[in-house]
């Protein structure tokens, strides 16, 4: 399953809602393989940005490109089918079994062997599937339906995977159990990761850089070490005080 | 030229159509039609009988739409109800009027007077009477002030009841309570009520012994029974005219009394009554002697009752499934595609659901009646009916289903690359498909109730023996229609709540 991620970049992206501007102008670059967390309260933006790179959400000015792709120009379901997506309530479907839920995309994508890789994939992410494969989602536990998530979201070997506050829901001992598979997965997958989160310490102990967002756009955009040594705004050196990692 | 021919005559008859016999839903109604349908059986004619259509409306528009060949009408209702006039005064002015008005509008002819007169009966108890020495309207007026009314809904309303007599004799009761026909009598036996509205020919006056005050201002319009025939009758069938018109003049109102009394009070069958009545009057040879007979046959147990309809109550009960199973599968096909239609254009959904659902606050009667200008009568209009009345609980559990299907799971599913139809087939519909079936139940079994109502459109099924044991106030006829409908209306939802349960993916939680 080893494979590298491709470079993802937004430039100037501008989307509205009504009167609320939920975009105003952003520019972000992820390099590929790594791990790029996107931080800010509710209503920073930082939901929609993420939504942007697999056309869940459309922007109304500037371009968003998936390696070297500009995505206007991909058709969003067979783009779809090559970005892992994980959601904070991990959104499985309560009439599908573990092994069907995991093997989703390749299922739609009609690759004949969805159900081998439905099950490497739970394997990968500590469900075994000859115990869990054949259980229905409501058999799982908070965390188990989150690694069934992240086996989903990876059973089709993205490119690119998308992680929308994933852990955020969970008691911290399950939440620490499961960011370290995280951490253990992509030290070996080297996909390229957006994750969403509020929680400014996930982001350092999971991304290599860190976005800073507030309203609509990016405070400040570094690698975790910088960001911690130089805030370059109130805003960040408030959130570093607040998260105590300063 | 028929008359010199009698023989040749006969043959024609038999190879015409049938002649379509309907009555009214009461007891008076139902006799005169079945007097006609048996002489006009004795005579060689073939007779579809079409008994208790619910409402003078139907019944007419019925007979215009050429649905029916006759019932029996009063020339009061067609002036008022149905040409919307004033009555004139007298008796054969009246009818002067409906007869040339009605041949002149619609073609229908309208035959001569059968012989009585039922106009309404202003009756108190005997002793209210003696007390208060009331022996006219104008009496009534003066006592009105300390007396409850009990008076039909239809009367209070109508120009030609309480309306009316307010205006004309200033009667204005203490009180006045709608009553329904049925129990209006027993009301004022118990002192319940003191002034009740009756008819005239009802068996029921005579058998409490009430007094009918005498309406010293002739304001009650003339009520005189006649045969209406249809357009078809009128103009190609002179011969069926013929025979019905043996019947003008020959019944009075003694003798229709007395064959009220017989089927409302002594619970006689209608079609006894009505044969007895014909060979009294010596219009059809027979031996009543062998009626009497049958007609002990059927005062046996409640149970003996039942296993001698049982024919009768297989071919209602199999009319009924019908009219219940026609009317569901087009609501399903009809209601499934809406509704999920309406999911797709969310803020049209509103707007349509809230107009299935005005289609069912129209009451049934009116829906119905509204049906016979384009369906006719018969099961086509009771299975449009049914049909629109199922619509509402199929296309908003479909709806709101599909709709309201586990958010999380539609947007993760959609965001990791199932287009809309794959949503629909693999994630919405499923997870909807008990919502929706529970709204295929509940209108599987509203359709078993209000498939009754078919019936006041002769349509058949369990809702014929209900309406007729109603107008005839026979217990065990509404019984032997009513029972059999409750069970169906169990078997359905047991039948249904399988279905459901089947349909329920696997994986939902079943307390869900």
């Amino acid at each position: 399953m080893n494979k590298t991620g491709v470079r993802i970049e937004a430039r100037d992206v501008f989307k509205r809602y009504g009167p609320v501007t939920a975009l105003a102008g952003v520019s972000l670059v992820v390099e590929p393989g790594s791990v790029t967390a996107l931080v800010g309260e509710s209503g920073s933006g930082k939901t929609t940005l993420l939504r942007c790179f697999n056309r869940m959400v459309e922007p109304e000015a500037g371009s968003i490109s998936v390696g070297g792709r500009d995505l206007s120009h991909v058709d969003p379901v067979a783009l779809r089918h090559g970005v892992g997506y994980v959601q904070q309530d991990g959104g499985l479907l309560p009439h599908w079994n573990t092994r069907r839920n995991a093997g989703m995309v390749p299922w739609l994508r009609g690759d004949p062997e969805f159900e081998r890789r439905a099950d490497e994939a739970l394997n990968l992410v500590g469900l075994p599937a000859n115990e869990f494969g054949a259980r229905w989602p409501r058999a799982l536990s908070g965390g188990q339906r989150q690694r069934a998530a992240l086996a989903r979201g990876l059973a089709g070997r993205p490119d690119i995977l998308l992680l929308d506050e994933p852990f955020g829901a969970l008691d911290a001992i399950t939440r620490v159990d499961i960011q370290r598979t995280f951490r253990a997965l992509q030290s070996e997958l080297r996909v390229t990761v957006i994750l969403v989160t509020h929680d400014l310490r996930e982001a350092f102990h999971l991304a290599d850089r860190v976005a800073v967002m507030k309203s609509g756009s990016i405070e400040q955009e570094a690698t975790v070490a910088e960001l911690q040594a130089r805030p370059t705004t109130d805003y960040v050196s408030e959130l570093l005080d607040k998260a105590g990692a300063a | 030229m028929l008359m010199s021919q009698p023989l040749v005559a006969q043959q024609e008859v038999q190879t015409s159509a049938p002649v379509v016999v309907a009555t009214k839903l009461f007891a008076e109604s139902y006799i005169l039609g079945e007097m006609f349908s048996q002489l006009l059986e004795a005579r060689g004619y073939v007779v579809d009988r079409r008994p208790g259509l619910g409402a003078t409306e139907i019944a007419f528009a019925a007979l215009r739409e050429g649905e029916i060949d006759v019932y029996p009408e009063y020339t009061g209702t067609g002036l008022l109800v149905l040409l919307g006039e004033d009555p004139p005064a007298t008796g054969p002015e009246a009818y002067r009027r409906v007869a040339d008005q009605f041949r002149a509008l619609w073609g229908v002819r309208w035959l001569p007077p059968l012989g009585f007169e039922n106009t309404y009966a202003i009756a108190v108890r005997a002793e209210t009477a003696d007390s208060l020495s009331l022996v006219t309207l104008s009496d009534l007026a003066r006592e009105a002030g300390g007396l409850t009314a009990g008076f039909s809904p239809d009367f209070i309303g109508r120009s030609d009841g309480l309306p009316g007599l307010a205006r004309v004799y200033g009667i204005a009761p203490r009180e006045v309570r709608p009553l329904l026909q049925a129990i209006k009598y027993q009301a004022l036996a118990a002192g319940e009520v003191d002034v009740i509205d009756g008819y005239a020919t009802d068996g029921q006056i005579a058998r409490y012994g009430f007094t009918v005050l005498e309406d010293d201002r002739t304001f009650f319009p003339p009520y005189d029974a006649a045969a209406v025939v249809g357009r078809d009758i009128a103009e190609n069938r002179p011969d069926v005219a013929g025979v019905l018109t043996e019947l003008s003049g020959r019944i009075d109102v003694g003798t229709i009394r007395d064959l009220n009394r017989r089927v409302e009070i002594d619970g006689e069958s209608v079609d006894f009554v009505a044969a007895s009545a014909l060979m009294s009057l010596g219009l059809v040879a027979g031996d009543v002697g062998e009626a009497v007979q049958e007609e002990r046959a059927r005062n046996a147990s409640f149970v003996a009752y039942l296993w001698g309809r049982r024919a009768s109550t297989l071919t209602e009960v199999r009319r009924h499934a019908l009219l219940v199973t026609l009317s569901l599968l087009a609501g399903l096909m009809v209601a499934i595609p809406l509704g999920l239609l309406l999911e797709r254009v969310r803020h049209a959904a509103e707007g349509v659901i809230r107009l299935v659902g005005l289609l069912q606050t129209i009451p049934s009667i009116a829906l119905l009646a509204f049906m016979i200008p384009i369906f006719g009568i018969g099961v086509t209009p009771a299975v449009v009916a049914l049909f629109l009345y199922s619509l509402l609980p199929m296309v908003r559990n479909t709806y709101t289903g599909v709709r309201d299907a586990d958010a999380a799971a539609v947007a993760s599913a959609e965001a990791l690359g199932m287009t809309p139809r794959q949503l629909l087939r693999y994630v919405r519909l499923p997870l909807a498909a008990p919502m929706i079936m529970a709204g295929v139940r509940t209108a599987a079994v509203i359709n078993v109730g209000t498939a009754t109502l078919a019936a006041f459109i002769g349509a058949g099924g369990l809702g014929d023996p209900i309406v007729a044991g109603l107008a005839l106030a026979d217990t065990r006829m509404i019984l032997s229609g009513a029972i059999p409908a409750a069970l169906l209306a169990l078997l359905v939802d047991t039948l249904l709540g399988r279905v459901e349960r089947a349909l329920a993916p696997e994986g939902l939680d079943p307390r869900a």
